[in-house]
């Protein structure tokens, strides 16, 4: 686009009453405009590293194995050589078990909600409604519907169980809804071909749909529990307490979190307290980051061209 | 509906008592599988009696009566929206897929009703296949798009590679692809995939192929390839093709059927059959006016 490559205005052979292509006049509101963008761009980005580079250079010193070799503790004069086992293990569990309870009971809904359902009948479009609406409840809900239902009435108590339960209720909406984008996303056309060889319907699922939905489903089912990890919000009620000094190892285990042991951290006012928080929270990041990446890596690996 | 007398003629239908009685062909029993059926062009495979096809409210197709015989070609040409395509997917039951689509009339194959109530429609798929308008291989090896239609019809194979083997050289594709069976059919030209999807229908041994539009997303050479193909399968199989293009019609077809869309007294246009004839008859003395007219281009 420089203007040095263009010949000079007088070799133009341009009719007279137009004016030369060489002459580029500047726009300032469009400038303006692209600068704005920028701005609010940098914004939000300087945001997120202000976010990381705070809590890196705060957690330095105990960036270190004492991290997930050594179990939190509540007193202050053992807090040098105190970590975050516990919470890293428990948060293992829940989400492993979230993601056992969420993504089977999620994918089946989508397929039926895509591939069965007939939507014109009302009760179909009153479920998918419902759906879009439970995405937007806000989390301390399920806590509380947790806490009532699931850990009183039913009786589980303050348990890893628990948590994934309602964990998977959270983000159960989100899985469904992201499946069914997945599976609107292979062409009709690959079904009707299956049908006219006169496959059924659930052959035509099963052995065409859900195969090139997969890698749709799974960047969503990423997502999803990449949410499901930074919730502190619902499982504060549901019993993740101070400090556990074990690792679970039953479904009926006592069990912690990463951003509950973080929030408890920050609580107390020893400088030590906040580095080991700070710490954490680099740990809390790199694993939602690095989940994330698998997210973007699996689309773009497996993206289908029809 | 599901009484075990219902292949006797019921004499209360006065459509079906003006039929020759049809021979008993069980879509519900795969054994009976072209049983005591005769060769012969005459034999009528398809029947449309009083055919009016809906999709919610809206009449797409009104009132077609056509017989479709056996291992011939059978052309239903016509204007963009005469519903041809429509009347094509109610003969191996593909409208079902479509919510608020219905069917009314009578659509009878070998004599039996294909939308009576206990007509199993994954059965008539199996014995009346289709290739689309727009090549839809799967995303899947060339050998797998070929067997998944005996795999999921639970077709007892020997040996697949053969039956691989011989669908691929039914289609005139063996020759282009023998070496690259393992390979993904997407990487395919639109041709090739276009004659993978016809392999793949001849595979599960149907006895109707229906065409809907087969070569309107194809260069004339692959197109030519399709025709040949076509002509050449028709010795064993029927079939019935939708065109936009005539020239394709009158050279590949037996018979020719032409429909246009008609606006009746509530100003709502219904698809219509027109004219049905030899495709010889149809193209150089058509009975109706406005066969001509389309015929010879004047309109459409």
């Amino acid at each position: 686009m420089s203007t040095t490559s263009t010949p000079p205005a007088s070799h133009a052979a341009n009719p007279r009453h137009r004016p030369s292509l060489s002459q580029r006049r500047s726009r300032p509101g469009e400038v303006l405009f692209k600068l704005a963008l920028q701005f609010c761009l940098l914004v939000a980005f300087a945001f997120l590293v202000a976010l990381i580079a705070f809590a890196v250079i705060k957690g330095w010193n105990r960036l270190d194995p004492r991290l997930w070799q050594e179990m939190p503790t509540g007193a202050a004069s053992r807090v040098a050589r105190a970590g975050v086992q516990s919470a890293i293990t428990g948060t293992l569990w829940v989400i492993g078990l979230t993601a056992a309870i969420c993504l089977p009971i999620g994918i089946a809904s989508a397929i039926y909600l895509e591939e069965y359902a007939d939507n014109t009948r009302w009760y179909n479009r009153l479920l998918e409604l419902n759906i879009q609406n439970l995405a937007g409840v806000p989390s301390i809900v399920f806590g509380i519907l947790g806490l009532g239902l699931i850990a009183r009435v039913i009786g589980l108590g303050f348990t890893v169980i628990t948590a994934a339960i309602v964990l998977s209720l959270l983000v159960l909406p989100v899985v469904i809804i992201a499946s069914r984008e997945a599976l609107r996303a292979v062409p009709r056309s690959i079904r009707q071909a299956s049908y006219a060889l006169g496959a059924t319907r659930w052959q035509t699922t099963w052995r065409q749909v859900l195969p090139a939905a997969v890698p749709g489903m799974s960047t969503g089912a990423i997502l999803a529990l990449s949410r499901a990890l930074g919730e502190a919000a619902p499982l504060i009620l549901l019993g993740a307490v101070t400090f556990i000094r074990f690792n679970p190892d039953s479904l009926l285990s006592s069990y912690t979190t990463l951003p509950i042991q973080i929030y408890n951290l920050i609580k107390e006012p020893q400088a030590e307290f906040q580095e080991l928080a700070a710490a954490a929270i680099v740990l809390l990041l790199v694993i939602l980051l690095a989940l994330n990446s698998a997210a973007i890596l699996i689309r773009n690996r497996f993206q289908k061209r029809w | 509906m599901s009484d075990p007398n219902r292949k006797a003629p019921d004499v209360t239908d006065t459509v079906s008592s003006t039929r020759p009685a049809p021979p008993p062909v069980a879509l519900v029993n795969p054994a009976n599988r072209n049983e005591g059926a005769p060769r012969g062009d005459d034999e009528q495979v398809l029947r449309l009696e009083d055919v009016n096809i809906f999709y919610g409210d809206y009449q797409a197709v009104r009132g077609v009566d056509m017989t479709i015989g056996r291992h011939q070609i059978t052309a239903l040409i016509g204007p963009s929206g005469c519903g041809k395509s429509t009347v094509l997917r109610s003969l191996n039951r593909m409208n079902d897929l479509i919510p608020g689509a219905r069917v009314a009339g009578r659509v009878t194959y070998h004599g039996e009703d294909l939308y009576a109530r206990e007509v199993d429609p994954i059965e008539v798929r199996r014995r009346i296949g289709m290739v689309f308008q727009k090549p839809n291989p799967f995303p899947k090896s060339i050998y797998d798009n070929i067997a998944y239609g005996p795999r999921v019809t639970g077709m007892r194979v020997s040996n697949m590679d053969e039956l691989v083997e011989k669908a691929l050289r039914r289609a005139a594709l063996w020759d282009e692809v023998k070496d690259k069976r393992k390979q993904s059919a997407l990487a395919l030209s639109g041709g090739q995939q276009q004659r993978l999807c016809i392999a793949r229908t001849i595979a599960v041994s149907p006895e109707v192929i229906l065409m809907d539009e087969p070569c309107s997303a194809l260069d004339p050479i692959a197109t030519s390839k399709i025709e040949d193909l076509m002509f050449e399968l028709s010795r064993d199989y029927t079939i019935v093709i939708v065109t936009h293009n005539m020239q394709q019609a009158a050279r590949v077809s037996h018979r020719t059927a032409f429909f246009t869309a008609e606006v009746d007294e509530q100003g709502e246009r219904h698809g219509r059959l027109i004219e049905y004839d030899t495709t010889n008859k149809i193209f150089t003395n058509p009975a109706q006016k406005r066969t001509e007219e389309y015929i010879t281009g004047r309109f459409g």
